[in-house]
Order: structure tokens, then sequence, then C-alpha cells
């Protein structure tokens, strides 16, 4: 008996370990683009002068932040379908399509940051095509 | 005769009566003579506006289409409600599949009315109930502009719906309570710009529909008007855009017409769900007319959430 809860414990920690709270994890994912398109999005609708090395520091952490997010399987595995999340059972309905979906906003945002871009007319034609991943995705994957 | 006997013949006379007046207070209403005159030659360019401000491609194009896909209209988009699930139909110029042959007389029955050309009604799950609201000669507009968009072939799948909601002539009865056409909220002498944005959400826009609560024989409850509602299909709620509690009363009008135009809400979430092809909607029309739709928004009563 003592054996069967130590045993408990001991899996617990294995799979807290893994990863603590992916909903968490996968929120503050999330969070983390927020604050970066508050500094990319007003440059590019003109309310923020352009200025070449804050837009590139700040794609490249969305680059960062995005190519986190391609592990699907560790910030959504089974069983964190339900609690305090608003991600769509459709994630794990239709996981080719989700993990597409995380793929194409790396790759656009990886295109972003290559592209360097130095005036804001090439900013926003690779800027645009990156802000578009973030209403496609939440419409057919968030509730 | 027995008084019990006397009971149910009296009893059996009265539902033969009330069925009567049922069927009768059932009956499809279509446009009067001078609605119909209002409706005016049409105008295709002016009726590419009235049709992304009406949202038609949310149900009737592809889900998730975008570009030049939106104009494809050959349905399909299911809408999960607790009333069944209703399937969008195909509304291309395609004669056989979609509505080619009609008239603007029919396309504004259908959408101010609800009822169809061979006189049956509509499900609600069409917003006729927003689109009543609607100026007859946008209609004609809206039909010259749809005449211009391609063919498509194929029919839409049948409805799935259980009795008693597959009865369309029931529908009347719902219609008498719910399809008036008056204003949804009472504004005093509105500005031009708020008078426009009036018009843009409770027609046109039918923003209503998903974002006020209903009662449970699905009608929209006007004294809780945009204060957020359980969603029709699926799960979770829509948000409250009133600028009561739980609402976006620390939105700024400018807030609310860059989201409408770009999707983003002020702390940069992007919406998603239903909301994310009303963007792309509301996108195509001049900034004026999201800024007129900020500007209803921010003169309507505020309410605390409806859901
Ligand atoms: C490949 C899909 C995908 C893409 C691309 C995507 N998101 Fe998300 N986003 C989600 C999902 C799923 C959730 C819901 C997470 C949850 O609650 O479990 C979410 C939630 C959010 C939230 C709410 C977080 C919270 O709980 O407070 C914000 C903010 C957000 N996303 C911003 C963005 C922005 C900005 C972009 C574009 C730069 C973006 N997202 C791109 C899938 C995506
Ligand atoms: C919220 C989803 C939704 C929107 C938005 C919508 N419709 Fe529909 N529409 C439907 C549904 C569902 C039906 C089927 C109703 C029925 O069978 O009773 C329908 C039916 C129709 C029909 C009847 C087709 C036929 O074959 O009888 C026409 C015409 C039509 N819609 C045109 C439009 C136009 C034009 C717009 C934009 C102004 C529009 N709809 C917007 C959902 C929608
Ligand atoms: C088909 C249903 C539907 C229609 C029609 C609709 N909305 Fe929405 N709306 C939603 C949903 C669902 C959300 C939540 C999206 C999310 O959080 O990702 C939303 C979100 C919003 C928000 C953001 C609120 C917040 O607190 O984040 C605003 C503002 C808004 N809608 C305004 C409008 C206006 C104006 C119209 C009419 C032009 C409209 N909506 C029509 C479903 C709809």
């Amino acid at each position: 008996m003592k054996l069967f809860a130590l045993a408990t414990v001991a899996f617990s920690i294995m799979v807290a370990g893994a990863s603590a709270d992916p909903i968490a994890d996968r929120k503050e994912n999330m969070k983390e683009r927020g604050a970066l398109m508050r500094i990319l999005a007003p440059v590019a609708q003109g309310q923020q002068p352009f200025d070449a090395a804050t837009v590139l520091d700040a794609l490249e952490k969305l680059s960062a932040n995005a190519e986190a997010a391609t592990d699907i399987d560790a910030l959504w595995p089974a069983g964190t379908e339900s609690g305090d999340t608003k991600s769509s059972p459709r994630i794990w309905e239709d996981r080719a399509g989700y993990q597409a979906a995380s793929d194409k906003f790396a790759a656009d945002t990886a295109a972003a940051v290559e592209a360097a871009p130095q005036d804001i007319d090439a900013y926003r034609a690779v800027f645009g095509p990156v802000a578009a991943n973030c209403g496609t995705c939440h419409e057919g994957y968030r509730l | 005769m027995s008084i019990i006997r006397k009971l149910l013949l009296t009893g059996a006379g009265i539902a033969i009566a009330g069925g009567a007046a049922l069927w009768f207070l059932s009956a499809p209403q279509t446009l009067d003579g001078a609605a119909l005159a209002a409706l005016g030659p049409g105008d295709a360019g002016r009726g590419e506006q009235v049709f992304w401000a009406s949202g038609c491609a949310s149900c009737h194009a592809a889900p998730g289409a975008t570009g030049d896909d939106r104009l494809s209209l050959a349905g399909g988009v299911r809408l999960e409600t607790p009333f069944g699930t209703f399937v969008a139909p195909n509304i291309s110029q395609h004669p056989r599949d979609g509505i080619g042959g009609w008239s603007a007389q029919n396309l504004a029955n259908a959408m101010m009315r609800g009822v169809s050309p061979d006189g049956s009604h509509y499900y609600p799950a069409f917003p006729y109930t927003s689109y009543v609201r609607m100026e007859p000669s946008d209609i004609a507009d809206l039909h010259a502009f749809m005449t211009t968009l391609p063919q498509v072939e194929g029919a839409a799948a049948g409805h799935e719906l259980a009795f008693p909601f597959n009865m369309r002539r029931g529908l009347g009865l719902w219609k008498r309570l719910y399809l008036d056409g008056a204003p949804a909220v009472a504004l005093d002498n509105p500005s031009d710009q708020i008078a426009r944005g009036q018009y843009l959400v409770e027609g046109p826009g039918h923003c209503g529909e998903c974002h006020t609560p209903r009662n449970a024989i699905g009608g929209t409850d006007t004294a809780q008007w945009l204060a957020g509602a359980a969603a029709a299909e699926g799960t979770g709620n829509v948000p409250n855009i009133t600028t009561g509690e739980g609402g976006i009363g620390d939105w700024s009008e400018a807030d609310i017409v860059a989201l409408l135009e770009s999707g983003f809400t002020p702390d940069f979430d992007s919406v998603g769900g239903a909301m994310a092809s009303v963007v792309r909607n509301m996108a195509e029309l001049p900034q004026s007319d999201r800024e007129a739709v900020a500007a209803y928004l921010k003169a309507i009563p505020g309410h605390p959430n409806g859901y």
C-alpha cells in the first residue's frame, strides 16, 4: 500500500517533469505573442515610427516563440482538452491540420526575420502574412 | 350524451377552430407593393458594399474561405444549434442549384420576410430578423451585385432537424413574435454617424444575432441588446459588446475600429471563432462605416453580461 502511494507520487512527479502544466504553458506562449504584437502592429499601422532594429528584435522573439509552439505534443498533449482552456476540440480531432497551422506560422515568422526589413514598405509586406496567421488559427482552433 | 363527451367534443371544436386560426396566423407574409416599389433598379457597385456589410459570405461561402473564394457562394456551412443542424444552401448564380433565376423581389422577400419564392417560411438561422431592418434599395443593389458572381454547381446538403423543428409552417407564429423590423434600441436624436452605425449593426451587420441573449424559443431579448450570450452554435460565450460590466467600456472608439479592420483587440489578442469571418467582411467597408459602428456601440445603453 505504502509502496503504491509512493509509486503514484513518483509517477506524478515524472509526468509533472515532462511539463508542469501544458495549459498554462500554452497560454503563456500565446500571451507573449500578444505582447510582441503590441510592438509590431502599431508600427505596421503607422502609429509608431519604423525602426529596423526594434522591429527585427521583436520579429526574432516572435519567431522563437512560434518555433516553440510547433511542438504541439508538448503544449497540446492528450488529456488537456478540457479545463481552463479555450483550445478547441478540433486541435485533437484534426491533429495534422493543427500541426500544419503551427508550422505555417513558424515558417512565415522565420521568413520575416530572414527578410530583415529595412523600411516600412518592406516591413508591411512581411508583417501582413505573419499577422494573418493569428486570426486564421483562432478561427478554426480556438473557442 | 355524457358531460365528459360534451366536454371532449367542445374541446375538439375549440382545437379545430384554434388550429384554423393558427394555420391562418402562420401563413407566410410577403412584402407589400410600396416596399417592392422602393427596391429601385439596383447598382452592382454599391451592392458590393452591401454584400460585405451583411456578411452573406460568412455562411454561404466555404468555411474559412479567404480572398475570391468568398464570392463562391456554394453553401455547405453547418450551423449547429439546439434546434438541430442547419446547412446554408447554395446561393450562387447557378440556375438549378443556386438562385440564378431570382428577381430582386424574390431576394427582398427572402431577406426581409423570410419567405421563399414558392411561399414557404425560411428558418431564422438565415438572419432575416436583422435584414428586415434594411433599406429595400440596398437589397436591390445587393441583388445587382450578386448577379455578377460565379455560378457554382452542386446543391448543399439538407438541414438535420428533429420534429417539431422540421415543420416550416410553425415558423409563421414565431415570425409574428420576432419579425417586426423595429429598431432594437431607441436613440434620442442620433447624429448621422450614429444613425449609420445603428443601421449597419442592427440591420445588415446582424451583430445582435450572436451578441444578444435569446429566450427559450430563440427570440433575441432586446432588453439586453448586445450584452453577450451563450453561443448558439458550439460551446462558450459570445462577448458583451456594450459599455456595461464585463463589456468593452474601456475600449476607445479607435480600439473598436482597429478590431473591425484587423481582428486585434486592445491587448493584441486576435479574435477567432465566428468573429474572424465578420472581421474579414468589415475590413472590406470604408473606414467611415467602421467608425460609425464604433460610435453606435459607444452610444447604446450598457448592460452587464447577458450570459
Ligand atoms: C496555430 C494556431 C495559433 C496561431 C497561429 C496563433 N494562436 Fe493564439 N491561440 C491559439 C489557441 C489554440 C489558443 C487557446 C489556448 C488555450 O486557452 O488553451 C490561443 C490563445 C491566444 C491568446 C489568449 C491567451 C490567454 O489565455 O490569455 C492570445 C492573446 C493569443 N492567442 C494571441 C495570438 C497572436 C497575437 C497570434 C499571432 C501573432 C496568435 N495567437 C497565433 C492558437 C493559435
Ligand atoms: C448566419 C448565417 C447566414 C447568413 C449570414 C446569411 N445566410 Fe442566407 N441562409 C442561411 C441559412 C441557414 C439558410 C437556409 C434557410 C432555410 O432553409 O429555411 C439560408 C437561406 C438563404 C436563401 C434561400 C435560398 C434558397 O434556395 O431558397 C437565400 C437567397 C439567402 N440565404 C441569401 C443570403 C444573403 C443574400 C445573405 C447576405 C445578405 C445571407 N443569405 C446571409 C444562413 C445565412
Ligand atoms: C456569427 C456570430 C457573430 C456575429 C454576426 C458578430 N460577432 Fe462579434 N464576436 C463573435 C464571437 C464568437 C466573438 C469572440 C471571438 C473571440 O474571442 O475569439 C466576438 C467578438 C467581438 C468583439 C470583441 C469583444 C471582446 O471583448 O473581445 C467585438 C468588439 C465584436 N465582436 C463586435 C461585433 C460587431 C460590431 C458585429 C457586427 C458587425 C459582430 N461582432 C458580429 C461572434 C459574432
